[in-house]
Formats: structure tokens, C-alpha cells, sequence
């Protein structure tokens, strides 16, 4: 538990919230910076926001801190939730901010359907390769081969790929950083909350209390000097053969395109038929 | 056939099949966000709802299962909109953690559970009672649902409208319990004037500041709900929370209020939510059925009468909350209950246990599953017990 002494604080957070629930060096705190630092610089308003989390550390980051409203759900569905929020009242910015197991493995098929609609809402997905909150068992992007509490023999599986995923599915803004890069998470969610359909923002994540400690990678700043050293950006990594790029961390905009978002084409669908009818 | 619509509602005299009514009493009732996904024998009901929710600006979504459904439901009824779900017993199982979320956080919405054949896949287009208990003690921990019985379309359209009103009313999650018969039979149906039928809005937070200069939740008076969107900075989780919304592990008395106000939030206007139609003075014997069952009933009624016994009938309107103090009163005034139902009994045990003290009580299933009670086999069982 810690103190909360940003100057943000005043402005964004829920006054009588005096700590946080995150571990010392948790990568969490770069997290909930990057995100108020962007409404900041956009000098957007907390009440133009709704924030959906679910169940994990990682769901921590928005909830109870943040001075907006505040969806708190459970575990896998705060997309499932969130696209209904959106679709109820598309004027508000949708913000889903939720760990790794919580969006990639019991709530995947919500993360993908929501990326094939497009459905206008930012998702923030927190990648500490774990499950923290839990006690360290195996998430879907758990390297191969470390120990985990329930692969104390270390995994057999291979990891998702959850930005390429998500891709794939058809979402039109995806990111990937790491906590290494505050600025770049800062400004790709700027984009993130300016533009219209579904944006993705993978960001890996240090988990020094669980991951660190269950994986014997080390510290917080160990695991911060890992995604210095291993980091590379997309343009570079396009230019370089799978074999050299392993072990790597592939971060930066995947891509940023427009697509036909669901909650406007719902409003514009609405005229229409209602038109027809009178 | 007369018909006219006015605003949302198709006001005449139709012959509707008891799921279409259904949509059309969501759509009178104001559903402007409902979401579902296809099961037999409930489609009926997202296939018309598709189709004329948009017609009154409302949206339909197709969700990628009915985890999903039942999530964007509560997600949309906090931006303000009335919601309804509709699925069948499968669907509802795979909704039950966040049906729990519904009643944890005090959210208005309604779902449609057109009960099929199981355990299981079971029989897709057979009607059986057999979610009757799991809606009310389906999702983990402590509480109290609200469910109706309709036993037609009739009610289908009824039950719909006033389904959404004691949802709104009371900020809960309110289910409609039909049966695959219910929902595929067709039958008259009154659709009243917009004028005439009484719709309930919630009422909405308006207070000024944050949630902690404000009652957001667990008000057995039921609080104002703080809809996002209009500047409340609304804090909503099911995890255990205190009035404000704010999240609580430690202190043992606002454990005890998350658990106990919102049971009696519905515990206290029991009678304004309980409904039950009764027919049973000067008789010994009553049958007391819901649902489709409860047209046998009537019809075994009528033929035991015409042989000189005096039977008569108790339906169960409103299912849950149950109506215990109505069957401790039918008890004291009657010699025998008899219970029928389109399952092997499962509200049986619960009116035994208001009941037993004071008359006899017992049970006739249907005489195959998956069949409806046969009032000449209902009167033949009748004339067996009172031998
Ligand atoms: C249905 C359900 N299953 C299991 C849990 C227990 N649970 C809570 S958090 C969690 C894992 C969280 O992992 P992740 O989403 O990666 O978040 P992190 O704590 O790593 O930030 C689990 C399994 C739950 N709350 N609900
Ligand atoms: S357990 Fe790990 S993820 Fe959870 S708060 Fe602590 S450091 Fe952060
Ligand atoms: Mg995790």
C-alpha cells in the first residue's frame, strides 16, 4: 500500500481514496499515470468517461481512483459489459483497463467479437504474464518452460500473441508497449481515446510480487531492464527474420485505420428505419 | 382481428403466439436495448425484437453467447436504458454469475426464461418448469429474485409489461418464467391503448457531488439510481460495498447490509409484487399449480365439481418472492392441497413447508414428462387420494 502524491491526484482521482492497491514496483502505477496523463494533455473531462474493469490487480487501475464513473464487473467480462454501456449512451468514452487472464483467457471470445465489431471503446490490457492477483498460476501468456505455481514443472504451452490476436479479429487501432515506454503508452492512448472504433493497447507489464518472484525473473527493475534491452520497434521488427526476433518484444502501432464503428452505425441504421416507417 | 399502434404499443385484439406477444410487451413497456442469443424455444422472441425494437429506436444486439447478453444488458441499463434478455434454460445457467452481478449492484433489467426439457441440452422444444428453483438460487451467495408466471399469451404480454415496471420500481433483475408451451402457444391477446397502460420509470440520482455525499445502494426504500453519463462519478461493483458504492472486506455490519438490503428491499413491498389468483372458498380441496399446468387445473376443477367435490384452484401469479403467508392462509381454511406441476416438484417442497402444519399436501407430476397434465388423469388421481 502506498500513498498517492502525483499532482494528478487532485484532479482525476476520487479524494477520499487515499491508497492504491498495488504492490510496490507494480507496473500498475506507470499505468494509471499514462492514462490520466493523456486526458490531461487532451484536456478532456473525467465526465466525458466511463470506466469498465474486471476482476484481477490489473482491474485495480481505474477502480475506485478514478473521479469518473466507474463499472467494476467480473472476471473476463468488463468487455461484455462495456459494450453495452457504449451502446447505451455512445457519447460516453468507454475505457476497459483489465489484466491478461481476465481479457485473453476467460473473457477471449468477448476481446475478439468485440474487435470484429468494432464497437467504439478502448480496451488497456494489462500483460504481467501471470495471474497476480490469484498467487501466480499460468496465464495464456506465460512464456514456455518457466515455473509457475500450477506448473511448478515449469509450462508446456505456447503463449498468445494477444496484439496480432486482436489484429487479426479486425480492430482498427492496436498498440503494444511496455511500461518501459510511459510516453509512447501516453500518446497511443491519446489516439486511442480521439478516435472512434475499437482501440486495443496491449502493454506488458511488471509484476515483481507474483511473476517476479513464482518465475525467478527478479525485481521490478529487473523486469524493467529486460523490456529495455529486448523492446523492438514494429518498423525494425518487420525487417527482421522470426529466428532473431526471439525473445524480443515486439512493441509500437500495429495499425491505425478507420473503420465503420457499431455504435454510430446502430444511430445511422435508427434513422434510417425509423424513416422508413413514418 | 382490430389493430392500431400508437407509440410503441400495438393496441387491439390479435391472435399472438405467447413470444411474440412477449416482445411486443417489452416494446409497450419501453425496452429500448435488448440482447440475446438463439435458442429454442425463446428465438421467437430476439427474432421480433430484432426486427421492431429499431422501428422505436431501440437496438438488438446478437451476442457471441449469453454471458455476453446478460453483461451488455446490465452495461446498457447503466446508461439509462430499459433491458430484457431473452433464453432458455441452457442460457440461463450460462448467465448466473452475472445475474448475481444484477442483484449485487441493484440493476434493473428483465429476462425471458422460456423454459425447455432438461437437465442439460435435454429437449429444445419441450416445455418443462424446470428452471423454477435455479432463477432463484441459481447465481452463488444470498438473495431475492423477482419472478412471474404467465399462463398464456395473455400474460406473455401482461406479465412482460409489468415485469419492466417492478424491475424500474425496485432497481432489480426481474424474470419472466414461460414455459416452451407458454411461448409457442397462440391465443387471443388484448393489447391495451398506450393511454391505458401504466409504464414505471426509475428514478434517477440527480444529487449533487460524488457518491460519498450520496445513498447509491442498499436502501430497502430503494435508492435513485446513478446512471453514468450525467456527471455522478457513480462507483458500481458487486463486490461488497456500502451505501455509497464503495468497496468494503472489513467491516462486518456493512457485510451484513450488502447481503440484507437488498432482500428486503423486495421482502418489504412483498405485497405490492406478490400476485396470486385464488378460487378455492367453501372448497376442501385446492389445486395449486403455475404456468401451463395451472390450465389443467382449472379444467380438473371444473370437472370435479360437476362429480359433486368441492375443489378448487391457487396459481401462483408471482413465483418468487414466494408467496408463503397466501399458502399458510389457504392452509388454515382448506383439508387438502394438491400440487400439480411441469416438473417432478420443485416448488413442492416450499409449499409443504408453509402448508404441512395444517392441511395434507401432496403431488402430481405430469403423467409422462413433457407432457401436459390431462385433467381427466388430474381427476382421476384427485378421486384416488380422497378415497
Ligand atoms: C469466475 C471467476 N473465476 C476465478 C476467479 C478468481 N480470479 C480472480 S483474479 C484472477 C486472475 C487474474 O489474473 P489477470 O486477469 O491476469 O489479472 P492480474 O491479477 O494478473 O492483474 C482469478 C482467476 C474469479 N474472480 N472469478
Ligand atoms: S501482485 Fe503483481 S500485479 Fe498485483 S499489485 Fe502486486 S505487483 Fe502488481
Ligand atoms: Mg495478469
Amino acid at each position: 500500500m502506498s500513498e498517492i502524491m502525483h499532482p494528478l491526484r487532485m484532479k482525476y482521482t476520487r479524494e477520499h481514496v487515499k491508497k492504491t492497491t498495488n504492490c510496490p514496483g507494480c507496473g500498475n502505477g506507470i499505468i494509471v499515470q499514462a492514462i490520466l496523463r493523456a486526458i490531461d494533455e487532451l484536456g478532456m473531462d473525467m465526465d466525458e468517461f466511463a470506466f469498465v474493469s474486471g476482476i484481477g490487480c490489473s482491474a485495480w487501475i481505474p477502480s475506485p481512483l478514478f473521479n469518473a464513473d466507474t463499472l467494476h464487473t467480473t472476471h473476463g467480462r468488463p468487455i461484455a459489459f462495456a459494450t453495452g454501456v457504449k451502446l447505451g449512451k455512445p457519447e460516453l468514452n468507454v475505457v476497459v483497463a483489465s489484466g491478461d487472464g481476465d481479457l485473453a483467457a476467460i473473457g477471449g471470445n468477448h476481446l475478439i467479437h468485440a474487435a470484429r465489431r468494432n464497437i467504439g471503446i478502448t480496451v488497456i490490457l494489462v500483460n504481467n504474464g501471470i495471474y497476480a492477483m490469484t498467487g501466480g498460476q499460468t496465464a495464456p501468456t506465460t512464456p514456455r518452460g518457466v515455473n509457475t505455481t500450477t506448473n511448478p514443472y515449469g509450462t508446456l504451452e505456447s503463449v498468445f500473441d494477444i496484439s496480432s490476436l486482436v489484429l487479426a479479429a479486425g480492430a482498427p487501432f492496436v498498440a503494444r508497449w511496455t511500461t518501459y515506454h510511459p510516453r509512447q503508452i501516453t500518446s497511443s492512448l491519446k489516439k486511442a481515446f480521439t478516435s472512434r472504433g475499437f482501440s486495443f493497447i496491449e502493454i506488458i507489464s511488471q509484476c515483481p510480487v507474483q511473476y517476479g518472484k513464482v518465475t525467478k525473473s527478479g525485481s521490478a527493475l529487473d523486469l524493467l531492464k529486460h523490456y529495455k534491452k529486448d523492446s523492438i520497434k514494429i518498423d525494425k521488427a518487420r525487417t527482421m527474420d522470426p529466428e532473431s526476433l526471439k525473445g524480443k518484444i515486439v512493441v509500437g502501432e500495429f495499425v491505425n485505420e478507420q473503420k465503420p464503428e457499431l455504435s454510430a452505425e446502430w444511430t445511422e441504421l435508427k434513422a434510417r428505419v425509423m424513416e422508413g416507417r413514418s | 382481428m382490430s389493430s392500431k399502434t400508437t407509440g410503441n404499443v400495438m393496441a387491439g385484439t390479435h391472435f399472438l403466439m405467447g413470444n411474440i406477444a412477449c416482445a411486443e410487451g417489452a416494446i409497450a413497456a419501453g425496452c429500448n436495448f435488448a440482447a440475446g442469443y438463439p435458442i429454442t424455444p425463446a428465438t421467437e422472441i430476439i427474432n421480433h425484437l430484432a426486427k421492431k425494437l429499431p422501428l422505436h429506436g431501440g437496438i438488438f444486439l446478437q451476442t457471441e453467447d449469453e454471458i455476453s447478453a446478460i453483461s451488455s444488458i446490465v452495461g446498457a441499463s447503466w446508461s439509462g436504458c430499459k433491458v430484457l434478455t431473452a433464453t432458455s434454460g441452457p442460457g440461463i445457467s450460462l448467465m448466473q454469475e452475472n445475474i448475481g452481478f444484477a442483484v449485487a449492484t441493484e440493476t434493473p433489467l428483465v429476462i425471458i426464461d422460456v423454459q425447455r426439457l432438461g437437465p442439460s441440452t435435454g429437449v429444445p422444444s419441450i416445455g418443462l418448469a424446470g428452471d423454477i428453483v435455479q432463477v432463484a438460487r441459481g447465481s452463488h451467495g444470498d438473495y431475492q429474485i423477482i419472478a412471474l408466471c404467465p399462463d398464456g399469451p395473455q400474460e406473455m404480454f401482461d406479465l412482460t409489461v409489468r415485469a419492466f415496471n417492478l424491475s424500474e420500481k425496485y432497481r432489480v433483475p426481474v424474470f419472466l418464467m414461460a414455459e416452451g408451451f407458454i411461448g409457442h402457444m397462440r391465443e387471443r391477446v388484448v393489447i391495451p391503448d398506450a393511454s391505458e397502460l401504466s409504464l414505471v420509470a426509475r428514478t434517477i440520482q440527480r444529487g449533487a457531488g460524488g457518491p460519498m455525499q450520496r445513498q447509491d445502494f442498499l436502501d430497502a426504500a430503494v435508492a435513485p439510481m446513478p446512471v453514468f453519463g450525467n456527471g455522478l462519478k457513480s462507483h458500481v461493483t458487486s463486490s461488497c460495498h456500502d451505501e455509497h458504492g464503495m468497496r468494503n472486506l472489513s467491516d462486518p455490519e456493512i457485510m451484513h447490509k450488502f447481503i440484507t438490503k437488498p432482500i428486503e428491499k423486495i421482502m418489504r413491498h412483498r405485497d405490492d409484487i406478490i400476485q396470486v389468483e385464488k378460487n378455492y372458498k367453501d372448497c376442501d380441496i385446492v389445486l395449486v399449480a403455475y404456468g401451463s399446468v395451472s390450465r389443467s387445473a382449472k379444467a380438473a376443477a371444473e370437472l370435479a365439481r360437476a362429480d359433486g367435490l368441492k375443489v378448487g384452484i391457487f396459481r401462483f401469479i408471482t413465483c418468487w418472492p414466494f408467496p408463503g403467508e397466501e399458502i399458510r392462509e389457504m392452509a388454515e381454511s382448506v383439508k387438502h392441497m394438491i400440487v400439480l406441476e411441469n416438473n417432478c416438484g420443485q416448488l413442492f417442497p416450499y409449499i409443504k413447508a408453509e402448508a404441512a402444519h395444517a392441511c395434507r399436501v401432496d403431488f402430481i407430476g405430469p403423467q409422462t414428462l413433457g407432457q401436459i397434465h390431462d385433467p381427466e388423469y388430474v381427476l382421476s388421481r384427485l378421486k384416488e387420494m380422497v378415497r
